[in-house]
């Protein structure tokens, strides 16, 4: 399975018998067309339900993306979903599916949520945000060594431990937050907020978190990390090929170890981007199950950090409009579920038409 | 711990266990059939969920339990017709088109809900069950042994034919050669496209009918997102029985019993959160990988598309 993520994850070894093709031709089919036949099978289902789908395409265009506020909400909105792609990127450019995201991403926003009221005034501003990122980061490394330790010891198929690790990590933030880290100023079950002041600064004159800054600085970092470095290399040969990793005298085991620490506490930070930018706290009960909705997009950027980034934009502002729209057209936030859904599976048709045609000039 | 174990938590707990393992029981058993056939099923949980809604659907409307069933095992087959077009026809990545059809049949099922009942969850009568002469009048063990509803001893039933299926039938030895080595199938004369098809809507309509049980039995109500990671544990006990049924049973009613304790203690009145209790199961199924983890056996072909004539 793992040399299943990482053909796809090779798309330059793709290029060879396809010149007979336009690079315009290829697009079409691999990214606009799913978009596009996302899109309508979203539509039906509207139908379905008695709404009109072009108004409501058209309130999501004009919440999430062309007014300055929702333009700005969306920016916001990319910090976190920036640091789940770096995190995934890493994975799936090694081989690894670490469906475990939201267990990693909940438990680094509690770890953040914990550590950083507390230290405010005790450490200068800067510090405190420094400290609130690097325990996200370890606690949701932490909740990936479990997984990583069984796929790289004992062949235990990460796909369902990472799940596993995942549904107890968000019963797991929600426990904390209700019996250890509860606020003791308020009776609502959160942890105590991290005044606006000391959260992210906010970029000049705008309502947009620098955590954006921070999200694109990691989805580039990892990109060329995959990419660039003899690191990235290695970790993407034993991705492609654990045999050969192994008789190239790579340790298997301790790179599998290394990559689900690096992508678990990219996850981790992304918690840690939503906390100390947006939210201030972690309410009970809160999780916005961003982990699995990130996927597609990742692969539909074919694990590339800058497609990713255009991709997170639009996916973004996707998310910004279907919640106004869920309030004032009554159609619940759940389609949004939908439409990634279809977004996947029209992704797999044009990878298969596309495949297809790649096979057929040969 | 001595006030919770009195007869009534006992007889609630194991009620609950029996409650709560027949949906994995179901969804473990049709996931056992595709993986066989060396197709990983990671659809299986919106399978369930799409059985629940129908389920629930149908016999909400029609006041026919049975006839939710029957709308659930259609439900699931509805979900695993599109996995088998796309992951056996068209040879598509299994996991990423698993994912796909979690996550959408999670978003189509809230959504229907919501604009067939609004905000309201609407219930169903009391189901029938089905008392065993005799026996049902036993403490403890009776009315939650032998007082269930007749699903309950078809689902075991099933499981018994299934175990049949796979040892002494010429069919459950083609299954595992589409699991194991699909190219010998294929070469002779076998259709690996066909058995694979076969055994996903197989999985699916036994994922369904778990979605169905789970709302019209188990909870009389759906609730969007109900399953809550049972066809996850239901992939784990197919992945950990190596093939056998039974194993697929009692991994089901131990994972039953952590599900159910949860209710079972607030029925004692214990004051621990239920986030904690319900970290149960989930606790449970990664103990039992760690423990038994590397003896999970997996057909050699699973995941992989077969194409004739590829390396």
């Amino acid at each position: 399975m793992a040399d299943e993520i990482a053909a796809s994850a090779a798309p330059e070894n793709g290029a060879g018998p396809r010149q007979g093709r336009s690079a315009f031709q290829r697009l079409l089919t691999v990214t606009i067309g799913p978009i596009v036949g996302a899109f309508l099978l979203s539509a039906v289902i509207l139908l379905l339900v008695g709404v009109n789908p072009l108004t409501y395409y058209g309130y999501i265009l004009e919440r999430g993306l062309l007014s300055g506020l929702g333009l700005e909400q969306t920016a916001t909105r990319m910090a976190p979903l920036l640091f789940l792609v770096a995190s995934l990127i890493i994975a799936f450019r090694s081989g690894i599916w670490n469906l475990g995201t939201d267990g990693q991403f909940l438990l680094g926003a509690v770890a953040a949520a914990a550590s950083a009221p507390l230290l405010v005034g005790v450490l200068p501003g800067w510090l405190v945000l420094v400290v609130g990122f690097v325990l996200a980061a370890i606690a949701g490394a932490i909740w990936s060594v479990l997984p990583a330790i069984l796929r790289a010891y004992q062949g235990v198929n990460e796909i369902i431990t990472t799940l596993m690790m995942s549904f107890l990590g968000v019963l797991m933030a929600s426990t904390l937050v209700k019996l250890v880290l509860l606020d003791p100023g308020t009776t609502v079950p959160q942890t105590r907020t991290l005044p606006v002041a000391d959260r992210l600064p906010r970029l000049f004159d705008t309502s947009i978190s620098s955590g954006l800054i921070w999200g694109l600085v990691a989805v580039v970092a990892v990109h060329l990390m995959m990419t660039r470095t003899s690191f990235g290399m290695r970790l993407r040969v034993v991705g492609a090929n654990p045999a050969a990793a192994t008789h190239a005298g790579l340790s298997v085991p301790l790179l599998t170890v290394a990559v689900f620490g690096l992508s678990a506490g990219f996850a981790g930070l992304a918690g840690a981007a939503d906390i100390l930018g947006v939210q201030g706290n972690v309410r009970a009960d809160w999780n916005p199950a961003y982990g699995l909705m990130v996927i597609p997009l990742v692969f539909l950027a074919r694990f590339n950090g800058y497609a990713s980034i255009v991709l997170v934009f639009f996916y973004s502002a996707l998310l910004i409009g279907s919640e106004s729209a869920a309030r004032r057209l009554g159609v619940p936030q759940d389609f949004t579920l939908v439409l990634v859904a279809s977004l996947l599976i029209c992704l797999g048709l044009g990878e298969y038409i596309d495949h297809k045609k790649s096979r057929k000039e040969r | 711990m001595d006030a919770l174990l009195t007869d009534a938590f006992l007889s609630s707990l194991l009620t609950g266990a029996i409650v709560a393992a027949i949906p994995i029981l179901l969804a473990g058993l049709g996931e056992q059939m595709s993986e066989k056939a060396g197709v990983l099923n990671i659809g299986i949980e919106g399978m369930m969920l799409m059985g629940a809604y129908i389920g629930f659907l149908v016999a909400f409307e029609t006041h026919s339990i049975w006839l939710g069933f029957l709308g659930g095992i259609l439900g699931g087959m509805m979900v695993s017709a599109i996995m088998a077009f796309l992951c056996v026809r068209l040879g598509l990545n299994q996991i990423v088109i698993g994912i796909g059809l979690t996550i959408g049949a999670e978003g189509l099922t809230a959504l229907l809900h919501h604009f067939q009942f609004s905000r309201t969850y609407p219930r169903l009568p009391a189901p029938v069950r089905v008392d065993v002469p005799g026996l049902t009048d036993l403490p403890v063990i009776g009315s939650s042994l032998f007082g269930r509803h007749p699903i309950v001893y078809l689902a075991l039933l099933g499981m018994i034919v299934l175990a049949l299926l796979y040892r002494r039938t010429n069919l459950g030895m083609t299954l595992r050669a589409a699991g194991e080595k699909p190219s010998a199938l294929d070469v002779a004369g076998g259709s690996v496209g066909r058995l694979r098809v076969a055994a996903v809507m197989f999985t699916g309509a036994m994922a369904g009918l778990g979605g169905a049980y789970l709302a019209n039995i188990g909870a009389g109500l759906f609730l969007p997102f109900m399953t809550g990671g049972a066809g996850f544990i239901g992939i784990v006990l197919a992945m950990l029985a190596r093939g056998r049924p039974l194993w697929v049973l009692i991994g089901a009613l131990i994972f039953g019993a952590a599900l159910s304790l949860t209710t079972a203690l607030q029925v004692a009145g214990s004051n621990i959160p239920t986030d904690v209790i319900q970290m149960l199961p989930f606790a449970a199924v990664m103990l039992v990988l760690v423990l038994f983890g590397r003896r999970a056996k997996l057909p050699a072909a699973l995941g992989i598309a077969y194409e004739r004539g590829a390396r």
